[in-house]
């Protein structure tokens, strides 16, 4: 196994009303293939530390690499460039574009990598969207979609283009619990298959059925254990 | 930066709020339509007085300008003594232009010269039975004299030919013609300042539509006038000059006056008051026609700042989703130029249609101006000029949100 995201030292202030530091000290790496979830209480700094790890809050100290590419210092396009090609996302309020169909949100990370064609990103944005049982809505817009199915159809948009890894903001927290284990056991299957996945949740079931569950408190790790396999 | 999923977004964000951008659209398309017409109208009267005003003066004039204050012969001599004469009479000084035949044919050699007309212009009285009028008559060559003016277009009747082979004809101008209820073929006698007179018969009139030519101007024979004058056949007062360029006049009669010595006038000069007129008009349009751009790019810029508010959540997502700040900034600024294009170049054909209709509403504009509808020019410049302004006006509109929603920051909105 190789590490694919080590964070080394990461501390984070935040400096409005007055300065206070949310992160402290944090370090850990997460290898590839890995389903690691973290978790915590409201505060404790777990969703600031997904957002750096996310490289669009850049504004921290300490290092963190990702697939073998430093970020700390790099420049705005340079980030949005390698989100595009190495990270997905999926957050709580699913984020879909309303104006455009299912299948284009999906495209539409793929057009901007500009790896394949459009035709092939249209038939990779397909199959991902089957992968997730979505492939009949491909056609509906967004705007017209359940808001389980905007989540599954906003995990198709994280794959498209084969990222490094996928971070989940609450994935499922604004889901049923139908719609909660039909999202977990998507990425139960794609941490099967090898994909890296960080959640912030704070859903003691969903952690429990992850692979290794980092708990937070206070900007710190205070704890960090793997489960079983069932 | 792929400008073809930007512009695949921006026609997704304009199809989604159809009403708005025509909204917005329609504002472009106002303040070009109203650009256009206003600068067509506008130019089209400069364009009218101006020519009115050329065609019935010479470009240049050469004339010879009596100067009745000379020192007296005492005081040429001793000049700064204590001189006194009595009753000096001024000089019995000729306006003629000395060889003046000879000059009007050199000068119509020069390059650039579209012709020359030498003649003798003097004051007159017309009488026709208990009506006196007093006027002026030109003693011409008149196929020159038309060469200059193209008199044959502006006959109201008769024909220049009557002229020629009539030594006693006269082309007097239409107004003129009225007040002295005289029509084609009336006798008119008609007395110089020098005394003679002559019983003259009306063989055409004109109209230059131009009032202070019309009123008072009647054309005639160059020898007839100089014989009413009692002058040589050599006697000329006047050289006009018309040049192919109107603007090649003005160093070209400089020119003239250095090498004949004699004053010459340009048009420019002659009609100061109209060329005013034409450059306070032209920055009247300009200035309208900016506030009516600037309107519209304020409605452009309110909407596409709302689009940006509205889009914020979407903004984050891409950005999210690794399209940079340039992506976001196209997206916007091509939803800006996509407005101001369209509804630009509707505004050019409605601009059209107005200045068309405009110019074929019927205007009556007296005996004074020769015009029977209002004048519009149609000239490409002026459309070339109102779609360029219209999408820099968008652009400039659409330009500031857009960079606000490159600055937008997608932590802050997607932690919500």
């Amino acid at each position: 196994m190789s590490t694919v995201l080590s964070a080394s030292h990461v501390n984070k202030y935040f400096y409005d009303p007055e300065k206070f530091q949310v992160l402290k000290d944090v370090t850990f790496d997460v290898q590839k293939g890995e389903f690691l979830s973290i978790v915590g209480k409201s505060g404790c700094g777990k969703s600031t530390l997904l957002y750096l790890l996310s490289t669009m809050d850049t504004d921290y100290e300490g290092q963190i690499e990702m697939a073998g590419t430093p970020l700390k210092g790099r420049n705005q396009d340079f980030l949005a460039q390698f989100r595009n090609e190495h990270l997905g996302f999926v957050f709580q309020f699913h984020f879909l574009l309303p104006e455009f169909s299912a299948l284009q949100n999906v495209m539409l990370p793929g057009l901007k990598l500009g790896k394949y064609s459009e035709k092939d990103v249209e038939e990779r944005a397909m199959e991902k969207l089957r992968l997730i049982g979505m492939a009949d809505f491909a056609r509906k817009s967004a705007s017209k979609l359940s808001g389980g199915q905007q989540q599954r159809v906003a995990i198709a948009r994280a794959l498209i283009n084969d990222p490094t890894i996928i971070m989940g903001d609450e994935p499922t927290g604004n889901l049923d619990k139908a719609n909660t284990e039909n999202v977990f056991s998507i990425f139960r299957d794609l941490a099967q298959k090898g994909q890296t996945i960080i959640a912030v949740t704070h859903d003691p079931d969903f952690a429990d059925g992850t692979d290794r569950v980092i708990e937070m408190s206070d900007g710190m790790i205070i704890a960090s254990h793997e489960n079983k396999v069932q | 930066m792929d400008i073809r999923i930007a512009s695949q977004i921006a026609r997704t964000h304009l199809l989604a709020k159809k009403r708005q951008t025509l909204v917005a659209m329609l504002g472009v398309t106002f303040g070009i339509a109203m650009f256009i017409t206003m600068i067509s109208f506008m130019q089209g009267v400069n364009q009218f007085l101006e020519d009115s005003a050329l065609d019935a003066s010479p470009h240049i004039r050469m004339y010879n300008e009596v100067n009745t204050q000379r020192p007296s012969l005492i005081q040429q001599l001793k000049p700064g003594q204590f001189n006194v004469v009595y009753h000096q009479k001024p000089k019995d000084e000729q306006a003629r232009i000395k060889n003046g035949i000879t000059i009007a044919e050199r000068v119509e050699k020069e390059a650039g010269v579209l012709g020359v007309s030498p003649q003798v212009a003097t004051q007159a009285f017309y009488n026709n039975g208990p009506i006196q009028l007093s006027g002026t008559i030109s003693g011409v060559d008149i196929e020159r004299e038309n060469r200059l003016y193209k008199l044959t277009t502006r006959l109201k009747s008769g024909t220049i030919n009557n002229l020629k082979t009539n030594p006693d004809g006269l082309i007097m101008g239409v107004v003129l013609a009225r007040k002295l209820n005289v029509q084609l073929g009336d006798k008119v006698s008609v007395t110089t300042p020098v005394g003679g007179t002559r019983i003259l018969r009306v063989v055409g009139t004109f109209g230059f539509g131009v009032g202070t030519v019309d009123n008072t101007k009647s054309y005639a024979n160059l020898s007839t006038v100089q014989e009413m004058l009692q002058k040589d056949p050599s006697y000329i007062t006047d050289i006009h000059v018309k040049m192919n360029d109107p603007l090649q006049a003005l160093p070209f009669g400089k020119r003239l006056r250095a090498m004949y010595g004699y004053y010459t006038e340009d048009w420019a000069t002659a009609n100061t008051a109209i060329l005013a007129g034409e450059k306070i008009r032209n920055v009247m349009t300009f200035v309208v026609s900016m506030t009516l751009l600037v309107v519209a790019g304020f409605g452009i810029y309110n909407i596409m700042n709302m689009t940006v508010i509205n889009k914020i959540k979407d903004i984050a997502i891409l950005k999210a989703t690794g399209f940079d700040g340039k992506d976001i900034v196209a997206i916007f600024l091509l939803q800006a130029v996509f407005i101001g294009l369209t509804g630009g170049l509707l505004g050019l054909f409605i601009g059209f249609g107005l200045s068309y209709m405009l110019s074929i509403t019927p205007f009556d504009a007296g005996d004074f101006l020769s015009i029977k509808t209002f004048p519009v020019i149609f000239d490409g410049k002026y459309y070339v000029m109102g779609i360029l302004f219209g999408v820099i006006t968008t652009v400039l509109a659409g330009f500031f949100p857009s960079r606000k929603a490159a600055q937008v920051d997608p932590v802050s909105i997607l932690r919500g």
